[in-house]
């Protein structure tokens, strides 16, 4: 099992999470209602150790289950020693995207690296479907790389599905980034073009 | 009686009967609820500009720097001036009743109280009338960027933020010196002993002794566990406040050079240093003080209702102390979508460690199921639903949380309205505030001297509609999140419109209970007691001498 795209994951973390939750509000609810009855017995017995267990193996194989699922988890953790199909560096003054290109096409299975410098705040750098889904995203910090201590504002993406996504900063940087009726002055709409995908999916 | 009568002279409370302790508890009580009121009433507004132009507000609320005031003072309302309030008023009430000796000092519980409101209203005010707004996050050096923001608005936010912290290290003070002080049944106790049960060791060596066989190391603790529980948090309440502090000085320093015509470099703060140790210090909130505030307070009210021990009580004891270990090491999982994070600390502190809260607030609420069980049958009270109500809280926010600490996850859902509603607003509204108005169930006969309620059909329509839209306004809108609404940003176009009207219905009835709520309270203590509660109290005394046993007959079925 892998999530080819972060819209596969988010419709299983969707689906998995509504499920957990009507469960625990009905086990809290069918507790409540037989604290109150004298001849209430225990329908199931869950012994402490067990209980415990079971925590310890959720928490852990949570993220067990991700990296060998989620393509970008480990791609993330070894970026530095990949070599990406395309490179693109950005900068950010003033709210303003600086030495953007006008479009990107990309072709299906391609592996881009992102690389962003901010001049004066903090924002972010994040793809949306047209439906306004996420498809990635990262934190654009303020001279990251000046001092040589930390790392830059880079990631790799490798593009699975076809679709033309919209670019803006994901991370709130004063309201400078909006014009006085409210619209998002830095979103750059059909930034991104994936094509070359089979049935809009894997190549 | 009639109801005209009822809402001026109340039940049967009367507030000159009230002693010292018992009336700077109610203040603090009311200021936190006024609060709460003025916190929803923004939470409805900001949700109602995102469902879109049709939306029945004035313009003004839609525009960025209006909208993002609201939403910068938004958790400095709700966290500091009603929850911390709320929390700082009901321990410095039950650390003296638990320990049947005097709080340290009323005069400095009524300070408390006076800075965190003061410090409140001077936040809000920099925000209504300088439009100042960095958000909570203050991010470096947005809050120090006087391009965008008034240095005057700028000094009056971070003013009244130090005010909040400087009663939030008045309660501190409280709380140990009242814990420490050698009268009553600590009169032959020494401050080792005293420190030993505060950090739970003497929990963590009865277990040792009883794995070797050997005899308990202590079979009568120094202090109850949910001393020990608000002794733990309280430890990273002080972390919390000098991070707070010490970031607000250095955005104060800033502003005040500009201020002077002399602006400094803000490229000399590390923005992403800097991220980290502000998250440090603001994750001991969310992931330290309120989950051991919150297990202590499950330990005591399901004592109290029950009347039996804890279920597993030296293990309770010893994990408070494992939480607030873990509380110092999580902050990492706020920031993996940092590139320029080293990978080992988000993997050991943004994953590996977080996942231990899974952990450590399970065993919290099997605990305190197990307890709850063992003494069935028992009536189902207020206290009881609202404790039920704090546990499904925090059974559907801790999860939603863990699931996005790790980076897979994080990639997707950082910064969407997951985390900020399926994650935060639940575990606030629905499992810290259930929690509360259980404790507030409990100590409401106590703390003012047996006034009967007014309607209880009020308090059981109360628990319904703030259950159900508690629970529908963070699911609802962390929907959005995994649709891709992000959290700090403005959307005019009604972008997420359908469960944004859902999100602000469900909203509409916590507000709605909120104000059924405040009505059953006024009407049960009267316009006359309510001022009352702000008059000097004949009677000084800074304790209350009530025996915690005699609560939990109250709860026995006949």
């Amino acid at each position: 099992m892998t999530f080819a795209s972060s819209i596969e994951l988010l419709k299983f973390h969707e689906t998995a999470y509504t499920i957990y939750a009507f469960m625990i509000i009905s086990v809290i609810a069918w507790f409540g209602y037989n604290l109150t009855r004298k001849e209430a017995k225990s329908a199931v017995r869950i012994p402490f150790y067990t209980y415990m267990a079971f925590l310890v193996i959720g928490g852990v194989g949570h993220h067990i289950f991700t990296y060998n699922t989620i393509p970008w988890v480990s791609q993330d953790i070894t970026r530095h020693d990949a070599t990406p199909d395309a490179s693109y560096e950005f900068e950010i003054k003033d709210h303003k995207w600086i030495g953007l290109p006008k479009k990107i096409t990309i072709q299906c299975g391609q592996t881009v690296e992102f690389n962003v410098k901010s001049h004066d705040l903090v924002y972010g750098f994040g793809l949306f479907r047209q439906d306004g889904t996420l498809v990635t995203q990262m934190q654009v910090n303020p001279g990251s790389d000046v001092n040589g201590i930390l790392d830059s504002n880079d990631m790799l993406w490798t593009f699975n599905h076809n679709g033309v996504f919209n670019l803006t900063s994901t991370e709130y940087s004063g309201p400078a980034q909006y014009s006085e009726d409210g619209e998002d002055l830095m979103l750059v709409k059909n930034f991104v073009e994936v094509t070359g995908c089979k049935d809009g999916g894997v190549k | 009686m009639s109801l005209m009568k009822n809402l001026i002279n109340g039940t049967n409370f009367d507030h000159t009967s009230l002693n010292a302790l018992q009336k700077v508890t109610l203040r603090a009580v009311v200021m936190s609820f006024l609060f709460f009121g003025l916190v929803a009433i923004e939470g409805m507004i900001m949700k109602l500009v995102v469902t879109g132009p049709s939306n029945p507000l004035p313009e003004m609320f839609s525009h960025p720097a209006h909208y993002f005031s609201i939403l910068t003072v938004h958790p400095i309302v709700g966290i500091f001036g009603s929850t911390y309030q709320l929390v700082f008023a009901a321990f410095m009430f039950l650390v003296p009743f638990l320990t049947k000796k005097p709080l340290y000092s009323v005069k400095l519980a009524n300070a408390v109280w006076l800075l965190i409101t003061i410090g409140t209203a001077l936040a809000w005010i920099s925000a209504f009338v300088w439009q100042y707004s960095p958000l909570y996050t203050l991010y470096w050096p947005l809050p120090a960027d006087t391009t965008q923001f008034n240095v005057v608005g700028g000094i009056v936010f971070i003013v009244g933020v130090a005010l909040i912290m400087l009663g939030t290290l008045g309660f501190i003070y409280n709380i140990y010196a009242t814990i420490f002080a050698r009268v009553g049944i600590h009169k032959d106790k020494t401050t080792k002993e005293l420190l030993i049960s505060g950090f739970g060791i003497d929990g963590m060596l009865n277990l040792l002794h009883k794995l070797s066989g050997k005899q308990p190391y202590s079979k009568e603790p120094a202090l109850a566990l949910p001393v020990v529980a608000i002794f733990r948090g309280t430890v990273d309440t002080f972390l919390d406040a000098i991070v707070i502090l010490s970031s607000g000085i250095l955005v104060l320093v800033y502003l005040v050079f500009d201020l002077g015509g002399h602006p400094l470099d803000v490229a000399a703060i590390d923005a992403l240093l800097y991220k980290n140790y502000f998250w440090w210090g603001l994750d001991l909130v969310a992931d330290g003080l309120v989950l051991i505030y919150v297990a202590g307070s499950w330990y005591l009210l399901a004592s109290l209702i029950t009347g039996q021990k804890l279920f597993m009580e030296n293990v309770a004891r010893a994990a408070l102390m494992l939480e607030l270990l873990v509380s110092w090491m999580v902050w990492s999982h706020h920031l993996l979508a940092d590139q320029g994070q080293p990978e080992m600390m988000k993997l050991i502190s943004g994953e590996m460690v977080t996942a231990f809260e899974l952990l450590t607030q399970g065993l919290a609420l099997f605990i305190t199921l197990v307890t709850l069980w063992k003494a069935r049958p028992l009536k189902m009270t207020m206290e009881l639903k609202y404790l039920l109500g704090g546990l499904v809280g925090f059974g559907l926010a801790v999860p939603a949380a863990i699931i996005q600490a790790d980076m897979g996850m994080n990639r997707v859902l950082h910064n969407t309205q997951w985390i900020i509603m399926a994650h935060v607003h639940i575990a606030l509204v629905v499992g810290l505030y259930m929690t509360l108005y259980s404790a507030l169930y409990v100590l409401w006969p106590i703390v003012t001297n047996g006034t009967k309620m007014f309607s209880s059909k009020m308090s059981n329509i109360h628990f319904w509609m703030y259950l159900i839209g508690g629970i529908g306004m963070g699911a609802f809108a962390g929907m959005a999140g995994l649709d891709g609404m992000l959290r700090r940003h403005l959307y005019v176009n009604g972008e997420f419109n359908t469960l944004m009207i859902l999100t602000a219905i469900c909203g509409t009835m916590v507000l709605i209970a909120w104000f059924i709520f405040l009505l059953n309270i006024v009407m049960s203590v009267g316009i006359k007691g309510l001022i009352g509660i702000f008059l000097p109290s004949h009677d000084k005394t800074a304790s209350y001498g009530i025996e915690p046993e005699t609560v939990a007959e109250n709860h026995k079925v006949d």
